[in-house]
């Protein structure tokens, strides 16, 4: 085999900085040196991937790909793969060469086998022509940071050609429940695995605030559904033209939910003969639908029923994914709540599990949160004010202020709406947090991205919480 | 005494969070004592014969957009018009605020209508201007908001702005004017949303709308303290981040 020598120096370069990195503990170090490796080398991420014998699998979506993606990545090693996946979310074309750098070998040891890529909405056109993925899942479009990613359409046409153009021996596994997605999948050479839910129970009275989408792409109705269940995802069809749903080839049917713990689910699938009985370590709606991707997908990959229910039983959440860590007598649980649909989803199984502790809301607006906070309008924070037996919420970080207007127009009493965070660092906030809770509570903190940072690096700073790679 | 809101395409054109302004106006009539009921008047739906007091009306994505300017081509446009003409106050943010003018002129397409009920013409802009925003208002002091728009608004004769720019971008970039004034109508690019941070503009649609029913009407104050600190937090932070 010839060796390609700009390859390898980007690829030691990649490690050498990431391995550096780590040791100064500035971060998980994969973006950096990804972007260096791809000025040394511009192919380094098509030529990785090619070197993978089972290719490349890219999870996309709005919520739930990097969740989704570890669990992905999980099952296939639990099928005996050794699989490269950019675990720690750094998810732009820079970030994705850097991780898989990390794991390339440069003629020692055992090569990966398959890759697990987990892209951000901008960079997937890009990712997709680069590495040829023999697997694409999408996930779902919701509203999220209009000033970075635009509108739901806007991301969809960006998306369009280079899913269009995917190879034909590929194949797209799609959220059919949603219907940008459903769209876009009426266009492709790859062959199409639907899934979405089939259940009775678990819908929404109405679409939320912050639902999208629910306009029929070929005449303009507003659809109508036989079932909502987060957002605009549902059974939806088209009350004028004959559009509807398509049919799905693996569906969720029954789900139950184990408190705040876990879920568990039955799963059809076309071939399977009995339905498959799945018991997940994560709750909530909207795990259930990341869960059944990974059903869906894994199954494409050619994992069998049986390692795929093993693996996602002992799963772990990711980085302040509904992530439980023990602070100076308190029990933190922290839930990344990054744009409406999140925060509903959230606040969701506050409300339905009715949660009796204190709640910290964190915002900041920094780039990677969104410069705008107008969406903090679009989250239905009237089911948590109504919900009598919460506790005191605090507002933080550093569009806090808006949280707290948006709360009192919420209808949360006065009384139940506390201040004292306010212009606080996080780093401040858990000096401040021992006095004003008391110890033993249960504390449920919903955190915008970069707040979730912040607070995570000043619980790692006081021994609180492992740092976020060694995951 | 009541208040009867309508909120014009509350489900097509409601993209930005702008929801938070007919929550405030609902709110803070309740506060005084003062029912609302919210109307949401959408795609077919008529504004004749439902006694509207006061109208919001927000941005939208391009397609729904196009959706709206038809049906506001025939009688329904020209009630709109003629309701403002007769002092209804009207709110109107970004994609609502370019269709109260005469058209949107997009790259290489037709013109999108608007209903002409403000002297305004909008066209489509090459870059994006998105980021907080800070004007001085006459009539309103410092208002605050966050603009995320494409398309340049231009005022004509016999409209005001509603103030002049001082962090951000404003109606077009070029004239450090940000939206547009006319009898009690009020067309900007300000989301936020706009009201909840800018609660003396909310109270002044209220009284407009109160007045034109029952004469003068005293509005009896709140307090503010929270929604003014968030107001003075945004001044800081779009001054900080403009620097």
């Amino acid at each position: 085999m010839a060796v390609d020598l700009r390859l390898n120096a980007a690829i030691a370069t990649s490690k050498a900085l990431t391995r550096a990195i780590r040791r100064v503990g500035r971060g998980g170090g994969t973006a950096f040196p990804g972007l260096i490796a791809t000025r040394i080398d511009p192919g380094i991420l098509g030529k990785l991937s090619a070197r993978l014998p089972q290719g490349v699998t890219i999870v996309a979506g709005t919520n739930g790909k990097t969740t989704t993606s570890r669990m992905l990545a999980g099952v296939l090693r639990e099928s005996g793969l050794q699989v490269v996946h950019n675990r720690s979310g750094s998810n732009l074309v820079r970030g994705i060469s850097g991780a898989l750098a990390a794991e390339a070998s440069l003629g020692r040891g055992r090569s990966a086998e398959i890759g697990v890529i987990e892209s951000d909405e901008n960079a997937l056109p890009d990712v997709i022509r680069q590495t040829s993925p023999h697997c694409l899942l999408l996930l779902n479009l919701f509203r999220d940071q209009l000033d970075r990613y635009g509108e739901l359409e806007t991301i969809a046409r960006h998306w369009a050609p280079a899913v269009a153009e995917l190879d034909s021996d590929a194949t797209l596994v799609v959220n059919a429940d949603d219907p940008n997605l459903a769209a876009l999948a009426e266009n492709t050479r790859a062959r199409v695995v639907t899934f979405g839910l089939e259940t009775e129970g678990h819908g929404l009275p109405e679409l939320p605030h912050a639902a999208d989408s629910a306009v029929c792409r070929r005449c303009g109705s507003r659809f109508e559904y036989d079932a909502i269940y987060v957002s605009h995802l549902g059974a939806y069809r088209c009350p004028n033209c004959a559009y509807r749903r398509p049919e799905l080839d693996i569906a969720a049917r029954e789900i139950s939910f184990q408190g705040m713990e876990r879920l568990s689910m039955t799963v059809r699938r076309d071939g399977w003969e009995d339905d498959l009985r799945l018991d997940v370590a994560l709750p909530g709606l909207y795990n259930a639908y990341n869960a059944l991707a990974v059903v869906a997908t894994a199954s494409v990959l050619g994992v069998d029923a049986g390692t795929i229910a093993t693996s996602l039983r002992s799963f772990e959440a990711a980085f302040g994914r509904l992530e439980k860590i023990e602070y100076e007598g308190l029990h933190l649980t922290l839930a990344l709540s990054k744009n409406p649909v999140g925060f509903n989803e959230v606040l969701r199984m506050l409300t339905v599990e009715p949660v009796t502790g204190p709640v910290i809301i964190g915002i900041n607006d920094l780039d990677a949160d969104g410069r705008d906070v107008s969406w903090l309008w679009d989250v239905d924070f009237e089911t948590l004010a109504e919900n009598a037996h919460t506790g005191t919420v605090f507002a933080a970080g550093i569009r806090g202020d808006d949280l707290a207007v948006r709360m009192k127009y919420a209808g949360l009493p006065a009384d139940r709406l506390d201040l004292g965070l306010l212009g606080l660092s996080f780093s401040e906030v858990l000096d401040t947090l021992p006095k004003s809770v008391a110890k033993g509570e249960h504390v449920f903190v919903l955190l915008t991205y970069t707040a979730m940072l912040q607070l995570r690096r000043a619980l790692a700073g006081r021994g609180a919480a492992p740092q976020f790679w060694r995951q | 005494m009541n208040l009867r809101i309508g909120w014009l395409y509350g489900h097509e054109m409601n993209i930005y969070g702008d929801r938070g302004n007919v929550l405030a106006l609902a709110h803070r009539a309740k506060w005084r004592g003062i029912p609302s009921e919210i109307v949401t008047i959408g795609i077919g739906q008529a504004i004749a014969g439902q006694a509207i007091d006061l109208f919001f009306w927000g941005g939208g994505q391009d397609r729904e957009q196009i959706s709206v300017a038809a049906d506001l081509s025939g009688d329904k446009g020209r009630d709109l018009k003629a309701a403002i003409e007769d002092g209804v106050p009207i709110l109107a943010v970004c994609g609502g605020y370019q269709l109260l003018g005469h058209y949107y002129r997009p790259h290489g397409e037709a013109d999108l209508p608007g209903i002409s009920a403000l002297n305004v013409t909008s066209e489509a802009g090459s870059e994006r201007f998105i980021g907080n925003v800070v004007i001085d208002a006459p009539e309103f002091g410092t208002l605050v908001g966050f603009e995320n728009h494409s398309g340049l608004t231009f005022l004509g004769n016999g409209v005001q702005p509603l103030g002049k720019v001082r962090v951000g971008h404003g109606n077009n970039g070029r004239d450090r004017q940000e939206g547009a004034r006319y009898k009690n109508a009020i067309g900007c690019y300000l989301h936020g949303s706009l009201l909840p941070k800018n609660p003396v503009l909310a109270d002044w649609l209220i009284s407009a709308a109160l007045e034109r029913k029952h004469g003068s009407v005293d509005l009896p104050s709140l307090d503010d303290a929270v929604e003014t600190r968030a107001h003075d937090q945004v001044v800081r932070r779009a001054l900080k981040l403009a620097r």
